[in-house]
């Protein structure tokens, strides 16, 4: 579990997205989560809150959506795609934790189903990003 | 966005130098050395972390008799204390595993190894490379610009071709180069050291061939009483004594 530490992660890249692009004000932050993360969304939902600092005026009031990813495979081996169900056969759960941690370690834990080979690629669904920051641009004062 | 390259910053806020040790070829003692040079700076009472980034075959927690699962928290990970050192490797992930990545996995993996990782208030930063100039280096050059490289070479003429390509890389990335050490030194030797003096690198130590090493991994009680572990220990004070030095040298 490292909910409050990628919460935290986005929390700041959403400041200095903000703060790049001049916006005075952070009304809503879309978070995508990769489905191989396997993150708890109610632990993390509320830690997105939590870590909010108190002293950033940029982000009072913001609105948190949380937007989830299914994960995809692709093979390089047989070209096979596959998803879910295969994350699903990983029943060790120190095995998905370290997933969890790492997704990359997929590669260690998951096969191809269609030909068994761990050499596959991961097309969508491994971690976390910050989909869109969305607020006022604040023109500042005027020079002079 | 990729929120974790804020995440990194924090994590290595506390951290003072990074030290990566590097040689290009494998099998030139970059881990035992990397290991033993975490050890010989905790032993001298700084806090020290060791990182191992060689996915496929890790075995800094091998050198220093570790093993198992990592412990966590709600906050990252926090790194496996061995002998006094905050280690840190996907071994404690993926156990006897094999995870075979290939180039965007790698680069994944390292930034959510910086990503997770608690170093806490750290004196200095072990990078304990894979071998080869490849993403790892390129990465941790573009990820972590003020990592120091340590050279690692031997006085093999197929290990010298490389050191040398490696250098010239390092200057062209910018990369501060903290010195060049030899390893595997039996009789004679300097060819590292000219090597080292030719590229206007310093120079800082030799490690000879040491056959007690062997039966002392994985015992870091009879590591420190080895020779190996003492010329290690003379190259750390050496490093530790230049802080703030490592520069590019200029390129041609
Ligand atoms: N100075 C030395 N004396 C004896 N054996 C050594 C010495 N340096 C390295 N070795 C041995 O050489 C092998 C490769 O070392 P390792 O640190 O794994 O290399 P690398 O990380 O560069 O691939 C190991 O078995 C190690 O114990
Ligand atoms: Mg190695
Ligand atoms: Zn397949």
């Amino acid at each position: 579990m490292h909910e409050f530490a990628l919460a935290d992660a986005v929390v700041k890249a959403a400041v200095r997205a903000a703060r790049e692009a001049g916006m005075a004000r952070i009304e809503a932050i879309t978070v995508r989560v990769g489905e191989l993360q396997q993150i708890e969304r109610d632990l993390f939902e509320f830690s997105l809150t939590e870590v909010i600092p108190a002293a950033e005026p940029a982000l009072q009031g913001v609105r948190f959506v949380v937007e989830e990813e299914p994960v995809r495979f692709r093979c390089r081996v047989c070209e096979r795609e596959f998803g879910t169900p295969d994350l699903d056969r990983v029943e060790d759960a120190d095995d998905r934790e370290a997933i969890h941690f790492l997704p990359e370690l997929s590669h260690a834990y998951i096969r191809c189903p269609g030909c068994g080979s761990p050499d596959f690629e991961i097309l969508a669904g491994r971690g976390i990003s910050l989909a869109r920051v969305e607020g006022d641009t604040d023109p500042g004062p005027a020079p002079g | 966005m990729d929120p974790r390259a804020a995440a990194i910053d924090d994590r290595l806020a506390g951290v003072g130098r990074i030290v990566a040790v590097t040689g290009s070829k494998g099998g030139i003692g970059k881990s035992v050395i990397s290991s033993s040079l975490a050890l010989a700076w905790a032993d001298e009472g700084m806090a020290v972390g060791l990182l191992d980034l060689d996915f496929t075959s890790p075995s800094d927690h091998v050198v220093l008799g570790g093993g198992g699962r990592f412990p966590t928290e709600e906050f990252g990970v926090d790194p496996v204390v061995l002998a006094g050192v905050r280690t840190m490797s996907v071994a404690y992930f993926s156990g006897d595993a094999a995870a075979p990545m290939r180039g965007g996995d790698v680069t994944n993996t390292l930034l959510e190894l910086l990503a997770i990782t608690r170093w806490g208030d750290l004196d200095a930063l072990v990078l304990d490379l894979p071998p080869g100039l490849g993403d790892i280096a390129l990465d941790v050059v573009r990820l972590v610009p003020r990592t120091e490289f340590l050279l690692l070479g031997t006085a093999s003429r197929v290990v010298i071709g490389s050191v040398q390509r490696a250098v010239r890389l390092l200057v062209e990335l910018r990369a501060p180069i903290v010195g060049m050490a030899e390893n595997l030194r039996r009789d004679g030797g300097g060819e590292v050291e000219a090597l080292a003096a030719g590229s206007g690198v310093p120079f800082l130590g030799a490690v000879p061939y040491d056959p007690a090493l062997e039966d002392a991994l994985g015992d870091p009680g009879r590591l420190r009483e080895t020779d190996f572990f003492d010329a290690v220990r003379r190259i750390g004070r050496e490093v530790a004594g230049r802080a703030g030095t490592a520069t590019s040298p200029p390129g041609r």
